[in-house]
């Protein structure tokens, strides 16, 4: 598929992270993609994705570049967003086991916890059964985080079982990994490192409802 | 709504390891011997630190073999940051390596700042669930990191030196051979592996993507803003910057402005307003005064 001027645009947050990766599934799957690292980055992007990085770096690098407010902004006014990992803790309400002065857009009402699974020796892939898509996804899961609450307003797609020796509650049942919400979509894993985009087609699917309205 | 069942999780997978790398980039790890230091680390935007007993510029000036580093120190650091926390262990020492591993370190750096433990043997680094980061000076120094399980390349540089001339140089060589391997027709291709003394899989791999397999970063000799940005395009992905924060006369301020270099580095108007006011640098050496360059140790 070729892009052209009618493919929604979307700004991938490029401060720190898998950035690049992101702008190459969207293309891949249909869309427009711009890296996005200041504020006037965003004029004309329709939706913004937030990739996985570290997400402590990414809050100080968006406070400096004037972005958090800039974002904040857009995200109020119904921006659709999609966050992966660093980027589904950014736009979460509330952070665990993160640092104190970690800002977050509050655009999903869900509570995570960062690095759940453990530390990078912890760190996995699983297949993933996912609410919308026929065929299992292979979801990569780095020093992941989970989703330890989500609010009535939130869809969960997909859960996974940790393994027992998680950090911090090995006898848990199943955590949210994949939830939607309006707009906005977050995974605690990785779908831009795999050459399966079905996850960036249901954000595109998501972003062309939203334009539509 | 089916969910993943805990027994079937696949760890330690090149994919899993080479993903932690690619979470790094565009970031600042940084060299820290205290729990405080990594605190001042965390709190300037580094995306992970290295724990280790001395800076290099304190190895080279104390002289004497260079170890991995005290369990205990190793142990402060991570319980005072949530970033990734890595280690180094000499290069050949696999035993090193195991009690790293046994510690839950994100990334281990098997690295030429230590005095090697092996003269002939890299680590087997597929032996292992905990990733790998493996020092190059040139391509095929690379690509053989990279056969024996390394998952981040970065360059040697001269470490402890403040001076980032080897770095530019192990990076021009790296960048260079590789542009030059896509130009190469398939028959060529034969002769750069033999050239490089590489596996033959690694060199079509990068005729075919333009690019190495795993991610590319800079160490070694990192002092100021201009740098990082400096290294950045030459197309490092991330920086490592080891005595040049803190053997600086004020590490706070300067740390932060060497990540904000390192994301804005394609405007020198960013370069320049942070680096503004930071007092003097670490003093740094010539390549010509050195008696031990650390750059060729490994092989």
């Amino acid at each position: 598929m070729t892009a052209s001027d009618s493919q929604p645009l979307i700004g991938v947050v490029a401060l720190q992270g898998a950035a690049a990766e992101h702008v190459a599934a969207f293309r891949r799957a249909g869309a427009r993609a711009v890296e996005v690292r200041v504020p006037a980055d965003l004029d004309g992007v329709d939706a913004v994705a937030l990739p996985g990085g570290e997400s402590t770096t990414m809050s100080h690098l968006l406070r400096t570049s004037g972005l958090f407010d800039a974002l904040s902004e857009r995200l109020a006014g119904g921006m659709p967003a999609f966050g992966t990992c660093a980027g589904m803790i950014l736009l979460a309400v509330d952070v665990l086991d993160g640092r104190p002065d970690q800002r977050c857009f509050g655009a999903i009402d869900i509570s995570v916890r960062r690095n759940a699974f453990g530390r990078q020796v912890a760190s996995f892939e699983a297949e993933l059964t996912a609410g919308g898509l026929d065929e299992p996804f292979k979801a990569v899961f780095i020093r992941a985080p989970w989703v330890e609450r989500a609010g009535d307003s939130v869809e969960v797609l997909a859960e996974i079982r940790p393994a027992s020796n998680s950090s911090t509650d090995g006898a848990r049942a199943s955590v949210p990994v994949l939830c939607r919400s309006g707009p906005i979509l977050v995974s605690s894993f990785h779908p831009e490192l795999t050459a399966d985009d079905r996850i960036h087609e249901l954000f595109l699917d998501m972003v062309g409802a939203a334009l539509a309205r | 709504m089916n969910s993943g069942d805990g027994a079937s999780h696949l760890v330690g997978t090149v994919r899993v390891k080479r993903g932690l790398a690619d979470m790094l980039r565009g970031g600042v790890i940084m060299d820290v011997v205290t729990p405080e230091q990594a605190k001042i680390a965390e709190d300037a935007g580094a995306v992970a630190v290295m724990a280790l007993e001395r800076v290099p510029a304190d190895i080279r000036r104390d002289g004497g073999v260079a170890r991995m580093s005290d369990p205990a120190m190793i142990e402060g650091i991570q319980a005072a940051v949530t970033i990734p926390v890595m280690a180094k262990a000499r290069i050949g020492h696999f035993g090193e390596a195991q009690v790293l591993e046994a510690l839950d370190v994100d990334y281990i750096d098997e690295s030429e700042v230590l005095t090697p433990a092996d003269e002939a043997h890299h680590i087997d680094k597929w032996a292992f669930t905990v990733p790998f980061v493996c020092g190059a000076t040139n391509l095929g120094e690379a690509l053989r990191r990279i056969s024996e399980g390394a998952c981040m390349i970065r360059s040697k540089g001269e470490a402890g030196t403040g001076n980032i001339v080897e770095a530019v140089r192990h990076l021009r060589s790296i960048t260079g051979d590789i542009r030059k391997i896509t130009q190469a027709d398939a028959a060529e291709l034969f002769d750069w592996a033999k050239q490089l003394q590489s596996p033959l899989g690694l060199v079509q791999e990068i005729a075919e993507t333009g690019r190495l397999p795993v991610p590319l970063f800079c160490a070694g000799g990192i002092a100021t803003p201009a740098d990082a940005s400096l290294v950045m395009q030459l197309g490092a992905e991330a920086v490592f910057v080891g005595s040049g924060i803190f053997k600086s006369e004020d590490p706070g301020p300067r740390a932060e402005a060497i990540v904000e270099a390192t994301t804005h580095y394609r405007d020198p108007s960013v370069v320049a307003k942070v680096s503004r006011g930071l007092g003097s640098a670490m003093p740094g050496l010539e390549m010509e005064g050195l008696e031990t360059k650390l750059a060729e140790r490994g092989w």
